[in-house]
């Protein structure tokens, strides 16, 4: 296959950027995303040029590493898929593909398709845990967990914190993420005692990071690779409203 | 010509001599304590942060200690321990189906082939419970039962159910637990994270380990950091292999560099391979991906009788099938352990009766679970697995078999270390899969990710507490002579790797370098063809000095140098993974040693010869690397030979 890539290039945080086409001739269907960005960065090398720089790491959909806007889609045209999970197959011979990196002003471009998002860390370190020191422990069936609540506080703890639903959203608001960490702890009755203060601190961090408010279009949802629902939104302000009651 | 040189036997000196149940309190009762009000003066430098490193940093931090912390990733919570599917092991017997502390450690011992030391495991195994009770109380959503209560799976060939999981993402909810353990002491000032910073060097002065230096991967400035103690937990080396199940960025350069620096390394040729991995697709290949173990409950493995046989699975009849576990291993058909399955799927591949590109694969049918179940019930066993395996090869497996082919997971091998956790180097510790302590020649399913975090959350604190408590350290600076030779060396290698300006890039390299240990250091492995790679190993490696292309500057974001300085790496590891190999002419666990097998084809033991542990210090570039045994006694579990037919 062959394939036209359009490819955002900027060489630091405080440089300029700008688009730059790159043929790749010799694609072959069944190479992933990030594997055609590999032979493109082979063949740049070898011409001396300068490699593409992007973030990845496990290459199978679960640290969260990857992630590009593809033809305007937070890691492509594929539903509940990474950018490494998207294969060459997904497109047609002929294509000519934008690639850019997460766009949002919590995000700073570091080089190329790589983005600093440490605001994410920074949220949870504002309270996405639920403190337990090493040894503290009680007996793990000292306290049962009614099935539903554990699986839905498995669904939200499954965001990898890629940041997708950040570069999807048109005011850049994190609120998916910081939903889903509120709602896998905050309905567990381990996490029952911190539940008013956590939700508070993470959405004062959120707000603190620069991310934007959230307006309920629902684009992070779609972006999501793990599917975490709009549901957990509604679960962190229910619980948000609550925990400010109780403030007062 | 000898291709190493016998040193002196080593010892584990720290494990008390009292019955083994009794080893682990006694060791903690004697270990000396550091003042609570003292501990915040005491620096611990912690590198890697993923099931060992960050429940170490986090624990530390929560008993007082100065952290320094450092990962190559943007954030700690997406170390690759994130990556773990089925499940993590303990001895809490809720089945009250014949669990103990006592099966577990026997277990591990068996599952190792007899090549682990009994102390360490037996402490791993009184440990699990209390991992639970932790991982639990952070908030780790386990599968559970409608009664509210854990559920439990039986996992990789053992009678019990004994493996807690999150569904097929067990790895990355206890990663989120320690992750989240490590935030909160982050944002309480006592941890100091350092995302993006690799460890470049081990910094040594008087014999011990007192610092690194780390290159701050976005701005490329190479900084030194000084603490009192040391501790490695940056994962496995099966990167070495170049296509693994490992992440694309995990490397062995930390533990590598601590070898050089007097680090013994154990047992390199203990790997394991992993039989249910999707096969590769082309050159392009960047990495393998598994597919969960569970499949072989349900799945049937078969190749066609015929050598190239070219038709569809579809099109080949019963008749010209081969389901060659099922004929060979009657007793356990699909489920023979993880080393005979690889095996025997390389054997019918080299037989020429191998599917999929290039021959190197073999069929994983759910057609008769789907006419037994039905589909809805593969479906609910199954469902994730199949779509990832759609999403990668564009096949639906409800529909055609399955195509897999054994691939490189795990290294049991590692940094020597004590019963401590303390390398060669005092002060220097390793905890993780960087060590090589509790697996012996094979690990278990579900065994890692146990070790990592009874290592992190409960064995190394109080070792390096005693460790702190009963040493005197001087004070050091950035201005110290060790300290700026440590700095220049290292800048000094990347700047080297700049300036060769070949014509081969960095990755034509690692892949020349995989194959060669793939073809040679593989699954099966013959003094001929171990002789080979160690002749052209060392000529890969000065070609690679001599005209490796790696662009750009060392002052700024250069992903091509941070490959290029790993690679150099594992060009080195592994030459020393051939040599173990080498010498070692037994058949053990991982380590297939084609002289050494019985009649029938199974690996075969040599206790008399082989029956320790291989510590090799390091021989300089090229030098002849040293061996010392640690020679390995079984008090508990008695020496048999494994027997699956
Ligand atoms: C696909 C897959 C599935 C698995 N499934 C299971 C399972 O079901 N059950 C089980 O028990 N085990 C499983 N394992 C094995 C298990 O996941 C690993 O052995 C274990 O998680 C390793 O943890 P670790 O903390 O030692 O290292 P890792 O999690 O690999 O962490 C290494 C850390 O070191 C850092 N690091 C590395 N080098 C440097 C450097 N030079 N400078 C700075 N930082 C550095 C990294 O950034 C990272 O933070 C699986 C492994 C894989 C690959
Ligand atoms: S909520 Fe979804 S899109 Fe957002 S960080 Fe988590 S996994 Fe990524
Ligand atoms: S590289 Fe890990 S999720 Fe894509």
């Amino acid at each position: 296959m062959k394939l036209t890539l359009r490819i955002w290039r900027q060489a630091g945080p405080a440089e300029p950027g700008s688009m730059v086409a790159y043929e790749v001739p010799d694609a072959n269907p069944d190479m992933s995303f990030l594997e055609l960005l590999d032979v493109l960065n082979e063949r740049l090398t070898l011409e001396g040029g300068d490699p593409v720089t992007f973030d990845h790491d496990c290459r199978e959909g679960i640290c969260g590493s990857c992630g590009v806007v593809i033809n305007g889609q937070a890691h492509g045209p594929r539903a509940l898929t990474t950018t490494c999970q998207l294969h060459v197959r997904s497109f047609s011979d002929g294509d000519v593909i934008d690639i850019e990196p997460w766009r949002s002003v919590a995000f700073g471009v570091l080089k190329d398709l790589m983005v600093d998002r440490s605001g994410l860390d920074r949220i949870i370190q504002a309270g996405g845990y639920i403190s337990a020191p090493t040894g503290s422990a009680p007996e793990a069936h000292s306290t049962p967990v009614p099935k539903p609540i554990a699986d839905s506080a498995f669904d939200n703890a499954t965001c990898i914190g890629c940041g997708a639903c950040v570069a999807a959203c048109p005011n850049g608001s994190a609120m998916l993420f910081t939903s889903a960490k509120v709602a896998h702890l905050n309905s567990l009755p381990q996490g029952a005692p911190e539940r008013a203060s956590r939700v508070l601190n993470l959405v004062e961090a959120m707000d603190a990071e620069g991310f934007g408010g959230c307006t309920n279009t629902g684009e992070c949802t779609n972006a999501c690779p793990k599917g975490i629902p709009m549901d957990s939104i509604a679960t962190l302000n229910r619980e948000y409203l609550r925990a400010s009651l109780g403030r007062k | 010509m000898s291709f190493y040189r016998l040193g002196d036997d080593i010892a584990d000196t720290t494990a008390p001599d009292v019955p083994i149940e009794q080893r682990w309190d006694k060791r903690r009762f004697d270990a000396k304590l550091v003042n609570p009000a003292n501990r915040r003066r005491h620096t611990v430098i912690v590198v890697g942060t993923g099931l060992a490193g960050g429940a170490a940093g986090a624990t530390l931090a929560e008993q007082g200690y100065h952290v320094i912390q450092f990962c190559y990733q943007d954030s700690p919570r997406r170390a690759h321990s994130i990556a773990a599917q089925g499940g993590i092991n303990a001895a809490k017997n809720y089945r009250n189906d014949g669990d103990s502390v006592y099966r577990l450690f026997y277990d591990t011992v068996k599952g190792g082939d007899f090549r682990s030391r009994e102390s360490n495991v037996y402490r791993l195994a009184q440990t699990s419970t209390q991992i639970i009770d932790q991982c639990v109380a952070q908030g780790v959503p386990f599968a559970r039962e409608y009664g509210g209560l854990l559920d439990t799976r039986s996992f990789g060939g053992v009678q019990v159910a004994r493996t807690f999981y999150a569904r097929g993402q067990t790895g990355q909810q206890l990663l989120i637990g320690a992750y989240q353990a490590l935030s909160r002491q982050i944002d309480a000032g006592g941890v100091e994270m350092h995302a993006r910073t690799e460890m470049l060097d081990l910094i040594v002065i008087d014999g011990r380990a007192r610092g690194i230096v780390a290159r701050d991967l976005i701005t490329g400035e190479i900084s030194t950091y000084l603490a009192d103690a040391v501790v490695l937990a940056t994962g496995g080396y099966g990167n070495v292999f170049y296509l693994s199940t490992n992440a694309k960025n995990s490397n062995a350069s930390a533990i590598w560099r601590a070898h050089r620096r007097g680090a013994y390394f154990a047992n390199p040729c203990y790997t394991q391979i992993h039989p249910t991995c999707i096969p590769r697709s082309g050159d392009h290949q960047s990495k393998l991906t598994l597919m969960s173990e569970s499949l072989r409950n349900d799945g049937r493995i078969w190749v066609p009788k015929n050598p190239g046989d070219t038709r569809s699975p579809d099109q080949i009849p019963e008749a010209d099938r081969d389901y060659y576990l099922e004929r060979i291993y009657p007793g356990f058909g699909n489920l023979v352990p993880r080393d005979i399955a690889s095996r025997a799927a390389k054997n019918q591949c080299d037989l020429g009766r191998g599917v999929g590109p290039g021959g190197l694969g073999v069929y994983l049918d759910f057609a008769d679970a789907i006419k037994r179940m039905g589909e809805a019930a593969v479906r609910e066993k199954y469902g994730n697995l199949f779509e990832m395996y759609d999403r990668i090869t564009g096949e639906d497996p409800y529909k055609v078999p399955m195509r897999i082919y054994p691939a490189i997971h795990y290294t049991m091998g590692g940094l020597w270390v004590d019963y401590d956790l303390q390398s060669t180097i005092p002060g220097c510790f390793v905890v993780g899969e960087a060590n090589f302590s509790d697996h012996g020649a094979n690990r278990l399913g579900a065994s890692a990710l146990m070790q990592g975090l009874a290592d992190g959350y409960f064995v190394l604190p109080p070792m390096l507490g005693n460790y702190i408590a009963s040493t005197k350290l001087d004070k050091v600076d950035a201005s110290h002579p060790e300290v700026t030779a440590t700095v220049a060396e290292a800048t000094g290698r990347l700047d080297r790797l700049l300036s060769i300006d070949g014509e081969r890039t960095v990755d034509s390299f690692h892949r020349e370098l995989g194959e060669i240990l793939w073809n040679e250091c593989g699954m099966a492995r013959t003094e001929d063809g171990l002789r080979k790679a160690l002749g052209r190993l060392p000529e890969l490696r000065e070609e690679f000095w001599r005209s490796v292309k790696v662009p750009g500057s060392g002052a700024s974001l250069n992903q091509s140098l941070e490959r290029a300085n790993r690679v150099s790496d594992f060009l080195e590891l592994g030459e020393l993974l051939c040599v173990d190999a080498l010498h070692r002419e037994e058949s053990c666990g991982g380590h297939f040693r084609v002289e050494s097998q019985t009649p029938d084809g199974e690996a075969r033991r040599d206790d008399d010869r082989f029956a320790y542990a291989a510590a090799w210090e390091f021989g300089g570039t090229g030098g002849t690397p040293v061996l010392h045994r640690e020679p390995l006694e079984f008090n508990y579990v008695h020496l048999a030979q494994r027997n699956y037919a």
